[in-house]
């Protein structure tokens, strides 16, 4: 329970369903925070909701845990010009690992969230299918399950728009029920340092050197400069067009070399993408495939297949922008309703050809 | 509480209501009320009733105790590392030193020597640890202080030691001394600072200039009234419940040191009968309270965080235990009200929660 409305109704949905629930917050970070699941205020939040429910609620400490699971990954990866989406990492190793592993030893059946996801089972197999408000799907973030997983895992509001689950807390009398979505890493502030860096920056600038970089185009012309290459994403077009009315994009980051190369829409283009330390939902999957790059992105048509070294090559059908890497590209059956697998672009197709 | 504590507070939520710092009759029945307690409890310590001062709770008392006099008297402020959180922020606060502890956690008294100067002003070292029971040799820490610090007012946080030590003891080795009324039976809101004669702070609560301007704010007089009755009866039974829950204590440890991979953190002549504090290899303490709390069995591992989390102890910490073992840190408290039985459901459940916690890790490790 993050002392957000989802998994506020989540609770209540799973009582009215007859379930024994304990409401379980996880203390992830020690450091300031606004947003997400780790203020104190949002843990009031949820020990009020559950207080209301009439259920026991507790507080488990797992600041270690996220702190080499989350933190110094996203710090290091930074350094090394790697955007990485924390909140799946999160996933990965608090919520789905740390957390049922928990449960386990407690003697729980499973682990409940309020993500908008869907669990079912055809077959004899656990599927993670889309949520279904779509506008608020969020498959791709826990799509690091196995069956094992999926098999202890619900997500009551998934069968929810988020609407309806406003409208359930409202009716109940939650005093999340209009409490805004969480948008930002739980970990980062929305508010400026004393130095006026946004958040990000400040979190990230004091815990690595920030470096500036010239920015040049693909000849290598020099255009300008940004203030720190580490902070720097590929494809990221603000900040670093430069002048001339020419959309530019960002083509390639060099860190060590403290330079950001620009270009056209073109030069970011690519048949393929490949995808390492995948996970599948259950059995390995070549042929046609949707598959989504980030938390909101639109879902491209490719066909997967394994390469030499074990990878997963997904090939667009049309060719599409490169994948920051870091980002995780997760995959959907080709009709697009529920997980088969996904895992991470460690490296960026173009850069491996240069 | 003690019934007896209970009973003696209850005629002040009803019949005796008025604030004792007015000059009515009803104000002076409640003055001569306070008085009172405050006389019962000057000889529970061995202290003139004019050395106390009557606060909110024991962190204020502490606070006062260092913030007051490091106000009064700027130079530096010295703590030991296993104190409370109430005395070592107050400290970290004024800038201050942190010494070093010994095996069982209680100051390093080379270390402390090795701080101690003509400018330091304030010392704060606590009589007994309230995470592991550890007692400090107070009369140790005073000569030493004494010596090598002559300027320091010596504060001792004597929260944990109400039950266990006559405060009559401590009380002639230090210059100020915190006792907080709820560990002894009384109510909680009710806090003690002594405060030996012809030593001075700052009052860091201001208003009204009660308790001789030592501590402003409309007093508790139910409270104190509880609080005192609570110390006289702590006091008159001391030695009795000494020797029972020693008994009992002894009892438990034999219990839980039979559980494979349980540590003793101090040892019995070192601790106070009160506080049972064992390390289990490798058990996670969040998850093993959280079995004992389904057998009834109510117990803590560290102090929580304001989101009510465990936080990893800073006493264990200090006193450089792996993590291997602070992670299953567990505390046990015993107390007046605490029986054979208790022991006996209490041993049980924390071998049935041990052994079922290793199950699971054993069949999720093959």
């Amino acid at each position: 329970m993050s002392g957000g409305v989802d998994s506020s109704v989540a609770a209540a949905l799973l009582l009215e369903q007859g379930h024994e629930v304990v409401g379980v917050t996880m203390r992830l970070w020690g450091g300031d925070s606004d947003t997400g699941c780790c203020s104190v205020s949002d843990v009031d939040d949820a020990r009020r909701v559950a207080q209301q429910l009439g259920i026991d609620h507790l507080v488990f400490n797992f600041t270690e845990d996220f702190h080499r699971n989350v933190v110094e990954p996203y710090i290091n990866d930074h350094a090394i010009g790697i955007t990485p989406n924390p909140c799946i990492e999160c996933n990965r190793h608090l919520k789905f690992d740390r957390l049922h592993e928990r449960g386990i030893v407690l003697g729980f059946d499973a682990v409940a969230t309020g993500h908008h996801a869907r669990v079912v089972q055809e077959d004899g197999v656990w599927k993670l299918v889309r949520g279904h408000d779509m506008a608020k799907d969020q498959s791709y973030v826990v799509h690091m399950m196995d069956q094992h997983q999926l098999s202890r895992t619900l997500f009551p509001v998934g069968e929810m728009t988020k609407t309806v689950v406003r409208e359930h807390a409202t009716r109940l009398g939650m005093r999340t029920a209009n409490k805004p979505d969480s948008q930002d890493v739980c970990f980062i502030t929305s508010a400026k340092d004393a130095d006026g860096r946004s958040g990000r920056v400040s979190f990230i600038g004091r815990r690595i050197p920030l470096n500036p970089a010239v920015v040049v185009d693909e000849s290598g012309n020099e255009l300008g400069s940004v203030e720190s290459v580490e902070l720097v994403t590929l494809g990221q077009r603000r900040g670093v067009a430069g002048g001339g009315g020419t959309k530019r994009f960002v083509v390639d980051i060099d860190v060590p070399g403290r330079k950001v190369v620009v270009g056209p829409e073109s030069m970011l283009m690519v048949d393929h993408e490949i995808v390492e330390n995948v996970i599948w939902s259950n059995e390995p999957h070549v042929g046609p495939a949707r598959v989504q790059c980030s938390a909101h992105g639109e879902p491209r048509s490719a066909v997967l297949s394994v390469d030499d070294a074990g990878r997963v090559v997904a090939t667009w059908t049309e060719p599409q922008r490169r994948i920051s890497p870091g980002q995780s590209a997760v995959f959907y059956d080709a009709d697009d309703r529920y997980v088969l697998g996904g895992g991470l672009v460690t490296r960026s197709v173009q850069m491996s050809t240069q | 509480m003690r019934p007896e504590a209970v009973e003696a507070m209850l005629p002040f939520m009803t019949e005796v209501f008025a604030n004792p710092s007015g000059s009515h009759r009803f104000a002076r029945q409640a003055r001569k009320s306070i008085d009172e307690a405050r006389d019962v409890i000057a000889d529970a310590i061995g202290c003139k009733p004019g050395e106390i001062v009557f606060t909110g709770c024991g962190t204020e008392s502490d606070n006062t105790a260092i913030t007051g006099v490091i106000r009064r008297t700027p130079g530096v402020a010295v703590c030991s590392a296993t104190e409370h959180h109430a005395v070592l922020h107050c400290v970290e606060h004024a800038n201050g030193v942190v010494v070093n502890v010994n095996h069982i956690g209680t100051v390093d008294l080379e270390a402390l020597q090795a701080v101690l100067s003509p400018e330091v002003t304030s010392v704060s070292v606590m009589a007994v640890n309230n995470e592991t029971g550890a007692i400090t040799d107070m009369a140790a820490v005073s000569k030493m202080v004494r010596r090598y610090a002559p300027q320091a007012i010596l504060h001792t946080d004597a929260v944990q030691a109400a039950c266990w030590i006559d405060l009559r003891t401590i009380w002639p080795l230090v210059d100020t001394m915190a006792l907080s009324a709820h560990k002894f039976g009384g109510p909680k809101g009710v806090g003690i600072l002594v405060v030996r004669e012809g030593k001075y702070f700052e009052p860091i609560v201001l208003g009204g200039g009660q308790e001789r301007d030592r501590r402003s704010g409309t007093h508790n007089v139910g409270g104190i009234v509880a609080a005192a009755e609570a110390l006289r009866m702590t006091d008159v039974e001391r030695n009795s419940e000494v020797a029972r829950i020693s008994a009992l204590r002894d009892k438990l440890f034999a219990g839980l040191l039979a559980i494979e991979g349980a540590h003793r953190t101090i040892p019995a002549e070192n601790s106070v009968p009160g506080v049972v504090h064992v390390c289990l290899q490798g058990i996670e303490s969040e998850s093993l309270l959280y079995l004992l709390d389904e057998a009834d069995v109510c117990a803590s591992a560290a102090s929580a965080c304001a989101s009510g989390a465990m936080e990893p102890s800073h006493v264990l910490a200090a006193m450089g235990l792996t993590s291997d073992l602070t992670m299953g840190a567990l505390r046990l408290s015993l107390g007046h009200t605490t029986t054979e039985a208790d022991i006996d459901r209490a041993i049980e459940a924390i071998t049935e929660a041990v052994n079922r916690i290793r199950a699971v890790q054993n069949r999720r490790s093959l």
